[in-house]
């Protein structure tokens, strides 16, 4: 038998969306479990990135601790994918680029509606420091493949596994590749 | 105000810091730190929500109508919960407060799949390992990937569960995560005959095997009594939304509140002012808000939602065969309110049981196939709309301007009310079992047992942001600069 694919994947400032999509193949999951060995991913307990063959990434970069991440990840993973549109151009949490965010977080936390009085923003050192604009993660890190969709469907993502698996170029052809 | 174990009661400094980080088998971004002595004792314990999106602000400013598709990408577990809590704040707004029979029924088959989908996820995927293979058990097996290896039986069950669930959605929703199928004032689309027959034809088999899970959970609680009732166990009020007349209803309702002993604190509250009743408070270490009952305070007033709220402040289950298991964890609890943390598991498995029944019922009926899909009334200024989401009460609540944008965006979502709860039982859990052992990746896994319990959407509970007190340049692959945050320090932190 020859040696597991090693895969690793992990959601940086995304909304778990592709990570269900993948999860989304069904009973598929049961036959890549025959192919692949998971390493860091949040279905297990592994927490930080071993030597790998495929990282996938959801999710763009927001905070400090995400570059720290994504960093370990190129390190590791001789293949590393943009899964969905937060981490092949920011996606929705992009949407706020536009403003300041000093703004923000006057707002969240100081003058919404229903706050204890005296509240505060919060600004403890366990807090990863946050970045003033979400960036897609080929800003920080090379990346080898970018899947569109926000998220990508289950069979896109079988697809694009199955090909890089066998040694094939991943190519999902017309009916796959969608941005929505 | 501070609670037992939140803050040291001695210099930080003198302490080991020991960190869960990511906390792992959850959605979402989040850590634990500990601080302990040279003894090992723990002094501190928090969970922190240490992600921020800012979906509050970026909201403002866009058409009230792009809002329940925008908001689902709060989270991608439950997108169904946002897309349809917002949607029922923007009924308020377009003057629709009741829909069409064809409309409602609609959203309530998409949510209970999500129901259903979302808790079997929880339950086998992510949780059943800790609970079939112990607590500390190899963690290289501790995960899915072992449940398939061992009992694959129930692996492959729990992922056709979910399959289900999510086939629910896409047929009623248009895509399984992130559709499109509710609009302020109903829905845009309505179900087929083939479609209905589809479902139809897998959906008895969900209801017997979330059955089987329901004695799953319900035996491994009366084999080991000693561990699962005491786990994590703390006393707190309990909120959710129940019917009319009292009964079990995810998709509407008014709020209702009971007290550790299960005596009622306010019943029957329409949600539209939730705002008298809630208050949120901020601590500077966790960018998720801690919401308590005004009444009662910050010290007293803090609650848990989700399941075991659930089940436990509803009169009633609509369905025969939940209803039967509800009366079972009644029974088992003695009568008296269970605060046991493991429970959820156990009622979580009850109302997948009932989202299955609920389906199946749901798709005898007739009216989803009705073409009258959309209503308006007279505009309003501002709406809220509540839901009870997988875990836990949901409140989204909107201002919309006269030009059709919205002004103002607040919402709470269901792990945010589990804050205070959360952190208690990791407490709890430290107190009892870490205090004065050599800290083990086993002992800190039943920290995270705590947390997952409560099945926490640590996504979700990231729609704030955080301060900048240190510089912090992002560098692109070639070496250039992209972007520089500074702001002026005043304490340390770590820059990773
Ligand atoms: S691309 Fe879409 S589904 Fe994926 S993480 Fe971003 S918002 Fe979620």
């Amino acid at each position: 038998m020859t040696a597991k694919i090693k895969l690793a994947t992990v959601s940086l400032a995304g909304c778990f969306g592709c990570h269900m999509s993948f999860l989304d193949i069904d009973e598929r999951l049961l036959t890549l479990l025959e192919l692949v060995e998971f390493d860091r991913s949040p279905i297990d307990d592994i927490k930080h990135c071993g030597p790998c063959d495929v990282g996938l990434i959801e999710g763009g970069i927001c905070n400090a601790e995400n570059v720290h991440v994504l960093r370990e990840f190129r390190k590791n993973c001789k293949t590393l994918v943009a899964v969905g549109a937060c981490a092949v151009n920011g996606g929705l949490p992009a949407q706020r680029n536009h403003l300041d965010l000093g703004d923000i977080l006057q707002e969240v936390y100081q003058t919404s509606l229903g706050l204890a009085p005296g509240s505060a923003i919060p600004n403890d050192p366990e807090l990863p420091l946050p970045l003033n604009k979400v960036h897609p993660i080929h800003e920080v890190v090379k990346i080898d493949y970018f899947l569109p969709g926000c998220p990508p469907s289950a069979d896109a993502i079988w697809k694009f596994l199955t090909d890089l698996i066998a040694g094939r170029t991943p190519a999902l052809g017309h009916g796959l590749l969608h941005y929505d | 105000m501070s609670f037992e174990l939140e803050t040291a009661d001695i210099n930080p400094e003198n302490l080991r810091r020991v960190a869960i980080d990511p906390v792992s088998r959850v959605e979402g971004h989040g850590k634990v730190t500990l601080l302990l002595d040279e003894n090992n004792q723990v002094h501190q314990v928090r969970l922190h929500i240490v992600e921020f999106r800012g979906f509050e602000r970026f909201i403002q400013g866009r058409p009230y109508w792009e809002v329940p598709v925008m908001v689902q990408r709060l989270c991608g577990i439950c997108p169904v919960s946002h897309h349809l809590a917002a949607s029922k704040a923007m009924d308020i707004v377009v003057g629709a407060a009741q829909l069409t029979p064809t409309a409602e029924k609609m959203r309530r088959l998409m949510h209970y799949g999500q129901i259903l989908q979302s808790h079997a996820l929880h339950f086998f995927h992510l949780s059943s390992p800790d609970l079939l293979f112990g607590f500390d058990s190899d963690v290289a097996k501790r995960n899915i990937v072992g449940i398939a290896a061992q009992y694959p039986e129930i692996a492959k069950k729990g992922i056709l569960l979910r399959k289900f669930g999510q086939e629910v959605i896409r047929i009623t929703a248009g895509k399984r995560v992130h559709g499109t199928g509710s609009i302020p004032g109903g829905v845009n689309k309505s179900l087929s005959k083939d479609e209905r027959t589809e479902l139809l034809k897998d959906a008895y088999t969900m209801v017997a095997w979330s059955r089987e899970a329901v004695n799953i959970i319900k035996q491994l609680h009366q084999q080991n009594p000693a561990l699962y009732d005491t786990f994590g166990a703390f006393r707190s009020s309990f909120m959710s939304l129940v019917a009319a007349d009292g009964s079990l209803d995810l998709y509407h309702g008014a709020l209702r509140a009971r007290d550790a002993d299960g005596k009622i604190l306010f019943d029957q509250m329409d949600y539209q002012n939730y705002d008298q009743v809630i208050t949120e408070e901020v601590k500077p270490w966790s960018y998720m808000k801690f919401p308590f009952f005004t009444a009662l305070g910050p010290e007293a007033g803090w609650y848990k939602v989700g399941p075991l709220a659930r089940v436990q402040n509803c009169d009633n289950i609509p369905t025969p065969l939940a209803e039967y298991e509800r009366r079972e964890f009644v029974a088992y609890a003695g009568g008296k309110p269970s605060h046991a943390t493991l429970g959820y598991h156990w009622a979580r498995m009850i109302e997948m049981l009932f989202a299955a029944e609920t389906i199946k019922d749901l798709l005898h009926d007739d009216d989803l196939e009705g073409t009258d899909l959309v209503l308006s009334g007279e505009r309003q200024k501002e709406g809220v709309g509540v839901i009870e989401a997988p875990r836990g009460t949901l409140f989204h609540h909107y201002r919309v301007g006269d030009n059709d944008l919205v002004t103002m965006a607040n919402l709470i979502v269901s792990t945010t009310n589990n804050n205070q709860a959360m952190n208690t039982a990791v407490r709890e859990v430290a107190k009892k079992y870490l205090n004065g052992r050599e800290i083990t990746e086993g002992l800190l896994n039943h920290i995270e047992v705590a947390i997952r319990a409560f099945d926490p959407c640590l996504s979700c509970a990231t729609h704030a942001l955080g301060q900048m007190p240190l510089e912090v340049s992002l560098i692109d692959a070639e070496g250039g600069v992209i972007s520089r945050v500074s702001k002026d320090s005043d304490g340390l932190r770590r820059l990773t």
